[in-house]
């Protein structure tokens, strides 16, 4: 029996009249973890903001936990959205507030936890990314890679079923990122979290991603889904084949 | 041997419960350890546990079937508080708490360093230096930009000075249009009834000619500009330079002040006059409607006015706002080149601008008065 936590369903997915992807179908499954792949401007983190409900899709739709995000209203919307968690490009932390604050914010809004726990889970999460000597400090006072991996912190703090990367490794050192992949592989084997990743590390593909989605901007779709080795080895076009390995072949 | 229970009935899909119970030194946890069931066993754990009862030396976590954050963190307060063992955590979760050590959460930290008042006023007493050194600085670089494009004019972006004229200038047309003319209409209401007790009331249109031209109609237009295009200015480079685009443009050989200041000055001396020039008007026509509803002709209040209102006095106001112009975009432009890092920080330019702009135009308002006074003007 399948156990999808997620569903796309023939999404359409732009912004007003500029159509980015078309027929868009895939399920993701339960405590699996799944890359959104494709070159520059292929639509990648269109789809993911379709997937977290922040763009309406002129034709589609997306459910999580057999539930639609897309006309889900109210206090139903905001179930699904507190069973998912998101980290955007940029981090998104909020300037105001210090590292654990900002942890502690989703915690505050939908916990009823002493102070004294959240203060404590803020530190066990910030601890989790590295950061747990940064607590008390700004964003503003950190650097790029530091922000991001509050913001991953901050995603988990109620810890989701689903968590929505977007870009988690850039702007990471090498090491770091790393560390981030075995994160994610920890919390998905301990929690059974199910992640959504886009990235275009390839190292950490091949090390997290059970499949991948592979978008293509001509098709205006999904070329291919597959493990990443599948992709790389038999996959049947070969751009993508040359993608997954990371080779260029001058026309 | 002593056995303390609490069981809190979750509202789970599974129904299961997030239970203790102490038995002597031994606590027993079980149930689904998430945020709704550590959130209530948190409190009664930790209050009981302040009336000293018997010391807790381990806690058996056999029977817990799902522990998330909140679980661990429960765990791990418990077992760090009293030094106990936690033992028998299914291996999925036991994978979970090995992340933490107590050691990295034990390590003590530096508390906030306390500031005297004494300390406080040395800060802001050196702020308050820093910041007149950096506008008497500004005001040097902006010297140095007028010199060169009074020489050179194509170095200013031409462009850019209509579009900000339009926005600060063209735009602010209505607002300082509707104050101006309240401000005219308010006063000779409020002069007309004491200076009618003396049969003096026909003087009521030479206060609000006067007041407006030489006082009122310039600093009331400065004042509405650095709320509404001040503060613009200082919020577009502020985010320009959170944008580090103010870094791209230094690296590009290309002098902000030239690029990004001229232009918004230049647009603002262009606007104030213009703008307070037609509050003065506005003002004025205020005052005529009050006093023609009371009976008087136009043709008597206007050779009121003629008659008493002097080149000099349209002049001062002139020269004032000018002043002004330069104040309210030069200001709003150093606040924004001043901006941090974060959107707070432009949040703080913003306010500065105004906070700024306004109590320098009050400033320098006061000097003109003095100086127009000595000089008889």
């Amino acid at each position: 029996m399948s156990d999808a936590i997620i569903e796309v369903k023939d999404l359409t997915a732009g912004y007003e009249d500029n159509v980015i992807l078309k027929g868009v179908s895939f399920t993701v499954q339960r405590s699996e973890i799944v890359v959104i792949l494709g070159g520059s401007g292929c639509g990648k983190s269109t789809l993911l903001k379709h997937m977290i409900g922040l763009y309406h899709p002129p034709k589609g739709d997306v459910l999580i936990n057999g539930k639609s995000i897309v006309h889900a209203e109210g206090e139903e919307l905001q179930s699904i959205l507190r069973s998912i968690g998101i980290t955007y490009q940029s981090g998104a932390l909020f300037g105001s507030l210090t590292l654990a604050e900002n942890v502690r914010l989703p915690l505050e809004e939908f916990t009823d936890l002493p102070s004294d726990a959240m203060d404590l889970i803020a530190k066990m999460k910030l601890s989790l990314v590295g950061l747990e000597a940064f607590t008390g400090s700004l964003p503003s006072e950190v650097s790029g890679g530091m922000q991001k991996r509050a913001a991953i912190a901050r995603a988990m703090a109620l810890d989701p079923q689903v968590l929505f990367l977007d870009e988690p490794s850039a702007g990471l050192d090498p090491i770091t990122s790393a560390e981030l992949d075995q994160l994610i592989l920890r919390l998905n084997d301990s929690l059974g979290i199910t992640f959504v990743i886009v990235t275009h590390e390839l190292p950490s593909i091949y090390t997290v991603a059970d499949r991948v989605v592979m978008l293509d901007k001509e098709i205006q779709g999904i070329a291919e889904i597959g493990s990443p080795e599948e992709l790389r080895d038999k996959s049947q076009h070969e751009w993508i084949r040359e993608f997954m390995k990371r080779e260029v072949h001058p026309a | 041997m002593a056995i303390f229970g609490h069981t809190c009935r979750m509202s789970t899909a599974t129904e299961e419960e997030a239970s203790y119970r102490q038995e002597g030194s031994v606590v027993h946890l079980s149930g689904r350890l998430d945020a709704e069931g550590s959130a209530q066993l948190w409190r009664t754990i930790f209050q009981r546990s302040r009336k000293k009862h018997e010391a807790v030396k381990s806690i058996d976590a056999s029977e817990v079937t799902y522990c998330d954050g909140a679980g661990i963190a429960l765990l791990f307060a418990l077992s760090r508080q009293n030094k106990a063992s936690i033992d028998k955590l299914a291996p999925e979760f036991q994978k979970l708490l090995d992340q933490f050590s107590s050691d990295s959460f034990d390590r003590p930290v530096d508390p906030p360093r306390k500031i005297s008042a004494i300390e406080k006023l040395g800060m802001g007493g050196a702020e308050f230096g820093r910041d007149l050194y950096d506008q008497v600085v500004f005001l040097g670089r902006m010297s140095v930009v007028s010199v060169q494009t009074f020489f050179r004019p194509s170095l200013v972006r031409w462009g850019d000075v209509w579009r900000i004229f339009e926005k600060a200038g063209v735009n602010a047309v209505g607002i300082v249009g509707m104050i101006g003319f309240l401000m005219g209409l308010i006063m000779a209401f409020q002069s007309a009834i004491p200076l009618k007790q003396f049969g003096v009331d026909i003087f009521v249109i030479n206060l609000v000619a006067l007041a407006m031209f030489r006082e009122l109609g310039s600093i009331m237009t400065a004042i509405l500009l650095a709320g509404r295009s001040g503060s613009a200015f200082a919020a577009e480079i502020g985010t320009m330079k959170v944008n580090e685009e103010l870094n791209a443009l230094k690296t590009m050989g290309i002098d902000d002040a030239r690029f990004l200041v001229a232009p918004r000055m230049i647009a603002g001396i262009i606007a104030t006059p213009l703008l307070s020039i037609y509050a003065n008007l506005m003002g004025l026509l205020g005052g005529f409607i009050v006093m023609m509803s009371f009976g008087f002709p136009f043709a008597a209040l206007y050779r009121q006015v003629t008659a008493n209102v002097e080149t000099s006095d349209i002049l001062s106001g002139l020269i004032k706002s000018v002043v002004f112009g330069v104040l309210v975009a030069g200001i709003g432009c150093l606040r924004g080149l001043q901006t941090k890092s974060g959107a707070t920080a432009v949040g703080d330019s913003t306010t500065r601008a105004v906070v700024s702009g306004i109590v320098l135009i009050v400033i320098t308002d006061a000097i003109f008065a003095v100086v127009f006074y000595v000089l008889n003007f």
